[in-house]
């Protein structure tokens, strides 16, 4: 762009119009707007006041470099059709064409106005492909930013789902682990576990391992780490729901679990609890 | 990956033990870490200061506040020219110690950060670098 | 030179650790512990470590060392209201502080400290018999 202003912005105010035209039908004719997620009005829309800032923009920062502040209007824009396509259940490629599309409307004007000069032609034809691309590629990366926003947000109400700790009597707390535990998983667990216990004043607290499927080295040592944070802050910790094959896996690892109070079930390990906070337990004769 | 603060702390004195755990639990909010992680990064940086204060005859801590992405990070490095360490596997596992320790600093360090880092020559000093992020 | 205060209450010794121990501070608590012990023929010694934010290998050393040391001087120990950040990190550090007592609260500690002083005098009646 040594002459001055590229003819790219000339083109993009003149026929903003016939753009916007030619544009609509190279978006339907790719499929866009045809499944009933984004209705014909709705694009319509959305390409018209994209075109309008997109020629705002490029006239008042020129189209060399889209990261200006000039420019944040577009992107700001281009963010929000992401956003919603990402909702609307759309794959990345297909949020792209919609910027990608504008490719063939844009070059079709250039050339008729540029008309004879290959030279001139190819130079702005080159800065216009560039400008569609830089858009294009913006429009990925906040299109992959927001689906990454929902996974990160998904994974941890996840994490906060799996850990119930649940009070089973006055001082004696359990939490029921359920599924497979990894490291982030079972940190968590723990900190909200050690956490409930501080909160509550619970001198005794139950895992209970029934519902995890497998116990490998790992999960294994984490649940013992459990056990011992649990005792240097003073409280009492039984592991309950030991089935035989994960009792087998357990004593093959040759993890050592001594000094960890293991019950067989749920029920076991809350009768020890109240025998040891001073209850019992008696049956009213009928 | 970016570096977006940086600061250097003396660890010349015992009581500059303090001041870095201090430092570190700052930059650690900072970072908008959790409060577990806080306390391992806090935790570590205070073993590896009293390394370099007894061991290293003294030397400088350097923190650094990282970005990667979305990610952010906190970089701590410990350096000195003391004496050096003459076997490293061996002053990586626990329980050994050449002082009057529990010989779990840098075992015990290593385990409470994400990424750990040791140089050591002979006789020209100690560098040690670990980073823990959100 | 800064000190951590040690309250006596009947036959039991109390320390509330508030600040930030630099690793002098540490030892002189040691120190002054024990020799309170003998001086006062205390049965127990209740450390409150509910406002301590962390705990390194240094300061887990000390207090292994001041409940090692208190048994010999026949008193027992007690750490109470390690927070669990605290507790997260030491077992990760390494530190598992087996053969220290420890407890939720001040009040469960000392709860603790009494049943071990009744256990000791129990013990102790049925030798002399």
């Amino acid at each position: 762009m040594a002459s001055g202003v590229s003819r790219v912005v000339e083109v993009l105010k003149k026929y903003e119009k016939e753009l916007l035209t030619d544009w609509l039908a190279e978006l339907k004719a790719g499929g866009t707007g045809n499944d009933g997620r984004v209705s014909e009005t709705e694009l319509h829309t959305q390409a018209k006041e994209f075109l309008g800032t997109l020629g705002e923009a490029s006239r008042s920062a020129g189209v060399g470099d889209i990261e200006r502040p000039e420019w944040s209007p577009v992107r700001d824009f281009l963010d929000g059709v992401s956003r919603a396509r990402v909702t609307q259940g759309y794959s990345s490629d297909q949020t792209a064409t919609f910027i990608f599309s504008l490719k063939r409307p844009l070059f079709k004007r250039l050339s008729k106005e540029i008309g004879s000069d290959a030279k001139v032609l190819a130079e702005e034809t080159w800065t216009a492909s560039e400008l569609i691309d830089k858009l294009g590629l913006h429009t990925i990366k906040s299109f992959q930013k927001t689906r990454e926003d929902v996974i990160n947000r998904q994974q941890e109400e996840m994490l906060e789902l799996s850990t119930p700790v649940v009070k089973l009597w006055d001082g004696v707390l359990a939490l029921p682990m359920i599924g497979t535990l990894d490291s982030a998983r079972t940190q968590i667990v723990m900190e909200s576990l050690l956490q409930r216990i501080v909160d509550t004043g619970s001198e005794i607290a139950i895992i209970d391992i029934t519902g995890v499927p497998t116990v490998d080295t790992l999960v294994a040592q984490h649940l013992l780490k459990t056990v011992t944070a649990i005792r240097l802050m003073g409280a009492d910790c039984i592991i309950s729901g030991v089935r035989p094959q994960i009792a087998q896996t357990i004593v093959h690892l040759g993890v050592d679990l001594q000094g960890v109070i293991t019950k067989a079930n749920l029920a076991d390990a809350l009768a020890l609890a109240l025998k040891r906070s001073g209850y019992t337990v008696t049956r009213n004769k009928a | 990956m970016a570096v977006t603060k940086s600061e250097v702390i003396p660890i010349r004195t015992e009581h500059d033990i303090v001041v870095a755990r201090q430092a570190v639990r700052r930059l650690s909010v900072e970072a908008a870490f959790g409060l577990v992680d806080q306390t391992k990064m806090v935790t570590a940086a205070s073993e590896l200061a009293r390394n370099t204060f007894i061991y290293g005859g003294g030397g400088t801590l350097q923190c650094e506040s990282l970005l990667e992405g979305a990610r952010r990070g906190l970089r701590l490095t410990f350096t000195d020219q003391g004496p050096g360490i003459a076997d490293l596997s061996l002053a990586m596992k626990d329980g050994w110690t050449s002082g009057s320790g529990m010989g779990l600093g840098l075992s015990g360090a290593k385990r409470l950060v994400n990424e750990f880092e040791i140089e050591s020559v002979h006789g020209q000093g100690t560098r040690v670098t670990i980073t823990r992020w959100k | 030179m800064d000190r951590i205060p040690i309250l006596r209450m009947g036959d039991f010794l109390l320390v509330t650790i508030q600040v930030d121990m630099h690793d002098q501070l540490a030892m002189t608590l040691q120190d002054d512990l024990t020799s309170q012990i003998e001086k006062t023929g205390a049965k127990g010694v209740l450390i409150d470590i509910s406002a301590l934010e962390m705990v390194d290998s240094f300061i887990g050393r000390m207090i292994a060392n001041i409940s090692g040391m208190s048994r010999i001087l026949d008193a027992s120990t007690v750490v109470v209201g390690m927070q669990p950040a605290v507790a997260i990190t030491l077992v990760e550090l390494g530190l598992s502080l087996a053969g220290v007592q420890t407890a939720l609260n001040v009040d469960r500690g000392m709860q603790r400290l009494r049943a071990d002083v009744a256990g000791k005098e129990a013990d102790d009646g049925r030798h002399q018999e």
